[in-house]
């Protein structure tokens, strides 16, 4: 019998027979379903799991059971007593330290120790603190001061009728997220299910010939099944109906390091004893495709067949004629390589079927999308599928295509037994799509008194082996393109090119971040050129109400571009002089430089329909109910849509419960991208507000301006006249169960593009400027980023908080495409080769809200989720150049990048 | 999994070590890491439980630093100043979570060419100390760590201890310098440490500099060591240090910096560390 051993878990004892050399993690996790720890990367590169061994923090992936048996182990479920949450737990939740939650435990069990140490500790030591743990949605400067301000008081912000919006009410979310029992992808496996491990390609490009699997299945205990292609209904899956060109299980080639080859099912330690070299599977190795100009040339080996040149599709804009060049005229070329999302939590899920529907619990950006997904691989009717999202652990736009979700969907339908899957690290950062690589060469004029006269670009996107939403970056770079300004002739080329890649896809900002790094070069360059100051050629062509963009949308309202550049003026003044008087002051290897980065971005779909529906009710218990099928990946949408139908509805947001995501109890409000949730979803949320209110203000014929309130099961309509009570319980139950209900629809109005992209593209578009001062080290070529200040106009803030959370977070990612982040097939599939930005590496940000409302917007606002990274990196790159004369032209700029190009302009003396 | 095996003494690792193909565990900061999502099928030995490998105590001609002393053990520990270099290399492994549990004798029998502590250790001559049931050797830390992931370690032998010569000098400084393309949790790109020893006219009369990350294992820079002795550190004296004292070097080009960049880049370290700079 195997050995009782105990340890004690927030203190108390607790014992297991679990092998002394498994990990703490993992002993924690399933042997006594503490879910708290996060399991980020099994190797000590993300934190995630921290946990106390005797007050101190350790790893839980990196501990064995057998050095903490007898010994006291803390995790993320210890540090609430009873319902009430720690200081330093309040302090995050005030703080706005919490978005998606995964790295959350891990931050809370560092800075917990530190906190013991020392109650009032400064900058530093909370850095030192929580260094270990990556978190990839904060940009860390709320955690930092959600730490520094454990020891003080946190004033809660109330949330009184009518005045949610506008508010930094905390995350309707956070405590869960808090207190270790919210559920991410690998968090409600049922005990007993099947698991599946997938095997993936070695080789970049492979004809790949599967023997006979059928006598290992027989001799290893455990192993239920090897799934092949041959075992998938409908063997392809993608974004666009027409470009549904990924197998599930590759059945003759596999086109990436990462395609998905065979799954394994059994028990799950089972299929850890299965690779590939125990299995009859033929490779024939082709030379693969590694870059768009071999893809492009004419004897490179077509990917897929259907597609020549290996050209996705091509998008463009032209209007105007661009040979009416201008006499000042700047241009370049440009490149930029793979990004990582890095999500800290890794893809994962389960499915079972239940009454002969199958039934999907996955960390997901998209419920409804990956319902229609599963149905097509299934070849079933949608309706025969459900989904329910589990909290998701991070996306950025990793998790709008399907991961897990066909071979689980598969599986539970051949064994009819849950299955579940959870992706390593390593399997993560292998399979998943990646930031679209690009070539960009642009050429842009301006006459003599600086305004832009023409722009060119022509974007070359390495789309990878697969489709994805390679269309999406190809259709919304074009519009993008010639930036935030107004230019009367402009024509702009993107195009999505097939190599031997890891399928580029969706990543927070759909290829603007890397147009964005070559039109403001050329901003940059003209002002050069002209002896402008850099922020003041950019406010002499900021594009303004009333101005054409280059799909010929005259823009009518909420264009705060010109605000934005105006709010940053001073700083930028100071800033300069600041760099100015260092630089003089200093004979060491460090130069001091200032740099602007500006952006505009459509939000929504580009030119194609993109309903939201939201629906709300109260049912006969008096709960009010908001169902709600956006996915809240961490960016605040379950508190945001509530504080907008909240104040629609006239009741306070306190008094919401949701519903979020669930296919079968949910409408379809479209996909978590594009950052269209708050716009668009949100105004579906206003409609349904409205409609809800209107419904109980008609039932007791009371006037507009009465008031609500919700006490039990009693709603209270009060108007000049008199008092409704209402006794819910006294009243039928219709749709959902609910007494009072009201649905609410929004798609933006939009219209397709003509064959020179001429049209309205986007209903409204976020505008956005940062400046970033930067300290150059010539000598080592290494960049740290000081201080970036950003001005967002988001229409309206319905969340201040969350809105400074997700422009944080985007300039956290920024700086890190700016300045570390290149993935590399082969080579960089983990987080110690793979680096993100830490909390040491982040700058001081200081987050300025312009609010020029937008007329179709709930309560005027637009989105903010990908504007924040957009000019990040050219803000960087601008003061680098200030700083050394290096123009940037590729991201990201490592040390030995900057320091060759230092030594080419004789610059490197350090 | 298959056995595991905790000793608390010296006597029962030995009774076991040669009776079965152990893996020997330390911190598990090396070993996880490299089984994700593989099987652990691996028989554990885990020396962690053994005190005497942990101490940290000082003899007449040594300091003596045990083999599973964490990172965290050498930077709370009273040392003099010598080992500011290494307490330094010890606050730049990893994040806290990883200088809590990994041990400098795992660093040193990890053999990463970027081991964080190997160019300290080379800087601080320090030499290991390895057990076997019949005897003690002690062999100088260059002749233990042989290339990248090879040691001079036979299977009936294990690392018990890392002995510190003392060091006569007047006055004394240990410094670490560490590049890396971002704040924490990162392998360097290059390091590098000294340990320096000053008469008490201020003169250099003990010097090791010792690089890493820059070839197969951290190699001291002796020609730079030699060039140091008798002279005053200062600002004409470090000018005065060119590549030549910074040859036989071999970076490797990788993801993370090309070769040029490294050797470029390894004299400025070294300029940076002996001026007291950062980087």
């Amino acid at each position: 019998m195997d050995k009782l051993n105990t340890l004690i878990v927030n203190g108390q004892r607790r014992q297991t027979t679990a092998a002394l050399g498994r990990r703490l993690s993992e002993v924690l996790r399933d042997e006594f379903d503490l879910k708290g720890t996060k399991v980020g990367c099994n190797a000590g590169d993300c934190g995630a799991c921290t946990v106390l061994v005797e007050g101190e923090q350790q790893c839980a992936c990196l501990t064995p059971l057998g050095q903490v048996v007898g010994r006291h182990v803390e995790t993320v479920e210890g540090l609430a007593s009873g319902a009430e949450m720690a200081a330093l737990q309040v302090a995050f939740e005030r703080y706005g330290a919490v978005q998606c939650g995964i790295c959350t435990p891990g931050m809370l069990m560092a800075a917990t120790v530190l906190l013991r140490q020392q109650p009032n500790p400064t900058q530093r030591q909370v850095e030192d603190a929580i260094g270990g743990v990556l978190c990839r949605c904060t940009g860390y400067q709320k955690i930092v001061e959600a730490v520094l301000s454990a020891a003080q008081s946190t004033p809660v912000i109330s949330d009184n009728t009518g005045k949610s919006v506008g508010t930094s009410l905390s995350k309707v979310d956070a405590k869960p997220k808090l207190t270790g029992t919210e559920k991410y992808g690998a968090d409600a496996i049922p005990e007993g299910a099947l698991w599946v491990r997938i095997l993936r390609s070695p080789h970049h490009s492979t004809k790949v010939t599967l023997g006979d699997f059928s006598q290992i299945v027989a001799e290893t205990d455990g192993l239920q099944a090897i799934l092949t292609h041959q075992n998938i209904p409908f063997n392809r899956f993608g974004i666009y109906p027409v470009g549904k060109d990924q197998p599930v299980l590759c059945d003759g080639f596999a086109r990436y390091r990462g395609d998905a080859l065979v799954a394994l099912v059994g028990d799950k330690n089972s299929i850890l004893n299965v690779g590939l070299d125990d299995l009859p599977i033929t490779f024939e190795i082709l030379d693969p495709i590694r870059s768009v100009e071999a893809a492009k040339a004419p004897t490179a080996l077509r990917l897929h067949d259907d597609k020549p040149e290996n050209l996705l599709i091509e998008g463009t804009v032209i209007k105007g004629d661009v040979s009416r060049q201008a006499s000042v005229v700047a241009e370049g070329q440009f490149k930029t390589r793979f990004v990582e999302h890095a999500y800290i939590e890794p893809e994962a899920g389960w499915a079972q079927m239940v009454d002969g529907r199958v039934e999907m619990h996955v960390t997901t950006q998209a419920v409804h999308m990956d319902r229609d997904e599963i149905a097509s691989v299934l070849q079933v009717e949608k309706d025969q599928v459900r989904v329910i999202p589990t909290a998701c652990g991070g996306g950025f736009g990793g998790k709008l295509d399907v991961s897990v979700q066909p071979i689980l969907a598969v599986a539970a339908q051949i064994f009819n037994q849950p299955v579940a899957c959870v992706y390593e690290r390593p399997e993560s950062m292998m399979a998943s799509t990646k930031r679209h690589p690009s070539e960009i060469s642009c050429r842009f004029s301006a006459s003599d008194d600086g305004l832009l006269k023409t722009a060119e670009l022509t974007a070359d996107f390495d789309t990878g082996a697969y489709a994805s939403w390679g269309p999406t970056v190809a259709g919304r770079v074009p519009v993008h393109g010639s930036g935030p300004y107004y230019v009367p002739n402009a024509e702009v080329t993107g195009r999505g090119i097939y190599t031997n890649g890891p399928p580029a896809g969706a990543f927070r900002g759909f290829g603007v971040p890397q147009a964005a790094i070559a039109h403001e070069t050329m901003m940059d360059d003209l002002a050069q050129k002209l002896g402008l100051d850099r922020l003041e050629i950019r406010l002499k062509n900021a594009i303004r109400p009333g101005q054409e963009t280059a799909t010929g949308q005259v823009l009518t309202a909420s264009a705060g571009m010109a605000p934005c550049l105006e709010a940053l003026k001073d700083r930028w003044q100071s800033m300069l002089n600041a760099a100015e008087q260092f630089n003089q002051s200093t004979t060491g290897p460090v130069r001091r430089g200032v740099g602007i980065g500006a952006m505009w971005y459509g939000i929504g779909n580009t030119a194609l329909t993109n309903p939201s529906t939201i629906e709300v009710g109260i049912d006969r218990a008096g709960r009010l109910t908001l169902f709600n099928g956006a996915v809240d990946i961490g960016q605040g949408s379950n508190t945001i849509l509530i504080q907008i139908c909240a104040d629609a509805v006239g009741l306070p947001a306190s008094d919401f419960s949701y519903v979020m995501g669930d296919s079968d109890l949910t409408q379809d409000a479209g996909k978590t991208s594009a950052s269209r949730q708050t716009f668009v979803s949100g105004k579906a949320a206003e409609l349904a507000g409205r409609q809800l209110r209107a419904s109980i203000l008609r039932h007791v014929n009371a006037g507009q301006t009465a008031k609500l309130s919700l006490i039990d099961n009693q709603l209270w309509v009060e108007d000049g006249v008199s008092r409704h009570e209402i006794d819910l319980q006294e009243m039928p139950a219709g749709q959902r169960d609910q007494v009072f209900f009201g649905t609410g629809t929004f798609d933006p109005p939009t219209t397709v593009l003509d064959e020179k992209g001429q049209g309205v593209p986007y209903a409204t578009y976020g505008f956005a400027a940062q400046i970033a001062m930067v300290d150059v080290d010539i000598g080592l070529g290494t960049t740290k980023v000081l201080k970036i200040a950003a001005a967002h106009d988001v229409g309206r803030a319905i969340n201040p908080q969350l809105v400074e959370g997700q422009i944080q977070g985007g300039i956290a990612q920024g700086l890190g495409l700016a300045l570390m982040e290149e993935y590399v097939p082969g080579v960089t599939e983990n987080l110690h080769d793979y680096l993100i930005p830490t909390v040491g590496d982040m700058p001081d940000m200081e987050i300025i809200i312009i609010e020029d409302e937008e007329p179709l917007g709930p309560f005027g606002a637009k989105g903010v989720g990908e504007p924040g990274l957009v000019p990040t990196a050219p803000a960087i790159f601008g003061a680098i150049r200030h700083a050394t004369g290096v123009r940037v032209t590729e991201a990201p700029m490592l040390p030995h990048r900057l320091k060759a190009a230092l030594q080419e302009k004789g610059r490197d003396n350090g | 999994m298959n056995e595991y095996f905790r000793p608390t003494n010296i006597e029962s690792l030995f009774d076991v070590l040669t009776q079965k193909d152990w893996k020997v565990l330390a911190g598990g900061t090396d070993y996880y890491p490299a089984k994700v999502g593989k099987p652990l099928h691996d028989n554990l030995l885990d020396i962690t439980a053994i005190d005497e490998f942990r101490k940290i105590s000082e003899t007449e001609q040594h300091w003596r630093i045990g083999a599973t002393a964490t990172w965290t053990d050498i930077i709370r520990c009273e040392l003099p100043p010598e080992f500011e270099g290494l307490k330094a290399a010890a606050k730049e492994v990893g994040g806290v979570q990883i200088q809590n549990s990994g041990t400098i004798g795992g660093n040193i029998c990890n053999a990463s060419p970027a081991a964080d502590g190997v160019a300290a250790l080379l800087a601080l001559d320090a030499i290991i100390e390895v057990l076997s049931p019949h005897d003690v050797q002690q062999i100088p830390i260059q002749d233990f760590v042989l290339g990248n992931r090879k040691i001079n370690l036979s299977a009936d032998q294990i690392v018990s201890a890392i002995l510190i010569p003392k060091i006569k000098a007047e006055t004394l400084s240990g410094r670490f310098l560490k590049l890396g393309s971002r704040k924490y949790l990162v392998i360097s790109l290059v390091m590098a440490s000294a340990v320096l020893g000053f008469d008490q006219a201020g003169r250099i009369c003990h010097a090791r500099v010792a690089i890493g990350a820059c070839s197969e294992t951290a190699q001291r820079l002796v020609k730079l060591e030699a060039y140091l002795m008798g002279k005053r550190l200062d600002a004409d004296v470090v000018a005065a240090v060119d590549a030549s004292y910074v040859e036989g070097l071999t970076p490797i080009d990788d993801v993370r910096a090309s070769k040029g960049y490294r050797q470029d880049v390894a004299l400025i370290v070294i300029k940076r560390l002996l001026m007291g700079q950062g980087v």
